[in-house]
């Protein structure tokens, strides 16, 4: 049986670890493949790298840093950030990766999704979807209305007109092999993953959906796959300022009855 | 093998992902060669064909850099290959991930690459038990149901079920390992699947050691 997957995510500028908040004080964590081999060994199903490194000269570093990572730690590894065209997709693949989110460039050039998916195929694209809640509008009638959410780019700062379970739709026609879901409303708040998002792409998309945003506690890793029909979970912060390890998170999941990988190293 | 280290040629058609199945052989103890053409298999003590992507254009690719033939006559000779992902598909006769719906393949095993059916995700991504049908060497050491790391949406169907190592199950049970000879075959990555996949691999090493003795 399918295990749901733990992610832990790992935001990189200029080839380190970096911890901040709305890409403003930024402190060095460390080597990313360092801590990627700790997670790893830690029992972590996959490692995403943001690459958050803000000029374009930077980018040659992260293709250093793939190939570092996947000489030590044996998992698979998916690069978001920074990569607009199949030939920069290429690059990341062939430096280590197996797969490359893109999100930004996705909105502003659809196709991309599609040419990458002809020239690697499907299962290395995932289109990652940041979505804020679109207020409700006033009276009765709108209270019953389902919920609605729209897609926002550059780190949640500029909107887009596009309706987030219309663009996760289309973004598998055009050739994604899965989504990273964010709640914007969620992400940095520690109040758990929108699971009314999930739910509402999960129910509409035959790829797996990988929860993000909002992650407190291992429950909520629960909530994401029970009530949000996610795949995957991925969380940053509370992995990184080791509030829960990831054999506890797993261990939640399992006495919830969700089949996870439980490794022998993991311990506790 | 007089204490040296196994030579392992990884064969090298385009987009596979040669970075990491070349570090996990070096980690499982061999030096791997990258091989992309003919003259990179000589001296060599197995073949890995590793991949991900579409059955169609990576014959295209194989074929251009002039390695059908070589690793034809490889594994009639044979010698140890292991095939991972689209490579294990590759051995059978034809796929149906063509641009056409049919694309030709190298027709070391019997069988054909369809599309998984009934797959409640569709690609098959992610860590999925592996279930022995028979005990094999590949699996040593290695606990029956271990997760290994998939990620693919076309499986090949063996004519021949007595090739059958293992079963996976998404949606329908499927061959998710195969052994005919010296030729092994894994839909799962090993070079992916932490401390499984190492096993595994020092495991084929231990074959082909074994065999070249």
């Amino acid at each position: 049986m399918l295990a749901r997957r733990v992610i832990p995510c790992l935001d990189v500028a200029n080839g380190r670890v970096v911890k901040g908040t709305k890409f403003v004080d930024l402190t060095d964590e460390g080597d990313p493949a360092e801590l990627a081999e700790r997670y790893a060994r830690e029992g972590a199903d996959e490692i995403v790298f943001l690459d958050i490194t803000a000029a374009p000269e930077g980018r040659g570093t992260m293709l250093e840093v793939v190939r570092r990572t996947a000489s030590r730690a044996f998992v698979p590894l998916t690069v978001g950030g920074g990569v607009r065209t199949v030939t920069e997709m290429r690059d990341v693949l062939r430096a280590g990766a197996d797969k490359v989110s893109f999100n930004t460039a996705a909105v502003a050039d659809p196709d991309l999704l599609t040419d990458c998916a002809r020239k690697f195929g499907s299962q290395a694209v995932v289109c990652a979807i940041d979505a804020r809640r679109l207020p409700a509008a006033a009276g009765n009638a709108a209270e019953m209305a389902p919920p609605a959410w729209e897609v926002v780019t550059h780190g949640g700062r500029q909107a887009t007109e596009l309706e987030a379970v219309a663009w996760a739709v289309r973004t598998v026609e055009l050739g994604a092999g899965e989504l990273l879901v964010t709640s914007m409303d969620r992400d940095g708040t520690r109040s758990g993953f929108d699971t009314e998002l999930l739910r509402a792409i999960s129910s509409r998309v035959r790829v797996p959906v990988i929860a993000s945003g909002g992650a407190a506690g291992p429950g909520d890793f629960v909530a994401a796959v029970r009530d949000g029909g996610a795949d995957a979970v991925l969380a940053a912060s509370i992995f990184h300022r080791r509030m829960h390890s990831i054999a506890a998170v797993k261990a939640a999941m399992a006495a919830a009855g969700l089949p996870v990988r439980i490794t022998e190293e993991a311990g506790s | 093998m007089s204490g040296s280290r196994l030579r392992v040629a990884v064969l090298d058609y385009g987009a596979a992902n040669m970075v990491s199945m070349s570090q996990a052989l070096v980690s499982a103890g061999a030096d791997a060669v990258v091989a992309a053409g003919p003259s990179d298999l000589s001296g060599v003590d197995a073949l890995v064909v590793p991949g991900v992507g579409a059955a169609a254009p990576a014959m295209v690719h194989l074929r251009e850099r002039g390695l059908v033939e070589p690793l034809l006559e490889w594994v009639r000779a044979g010698k140890p290959c292991l095939g991972i992902c689209l490579g294990y598909q590759l051995f059978f006769d034809a796929s149906d991930e063509g641009d056409a719906g049919d694309a030709p393949t190298l027709g070391l095993l019997a069988g054909r690459t369809v599309a998984l059916e009934d797959a409640p995700t569709l690609p098959h991504i992610g860590w999925n038990s592996v279930e022995a049908v028979k005990p094999h060497p590949l699996f040593e050491g290695i606990a029956d149901g271990s997760y290994f790391y998939f990620v693919h949406s076309f499986v090949p169907v063996p004519a021949d079920k007595s090739v059958v190592v293992a079963r996976t199950t998404h949606g329908r049970p499927f061959v998710s390992a195969v052994a005919s000879g010296s030729l092994y075959g894994l839909q799962f990555h090993p070079e992916k699947s932490a401390a499984a996949g190492h096993r595994l691999l020092v495991n084929f090493l231990g074959l082909v050691a074994g065999g070249a003795a």
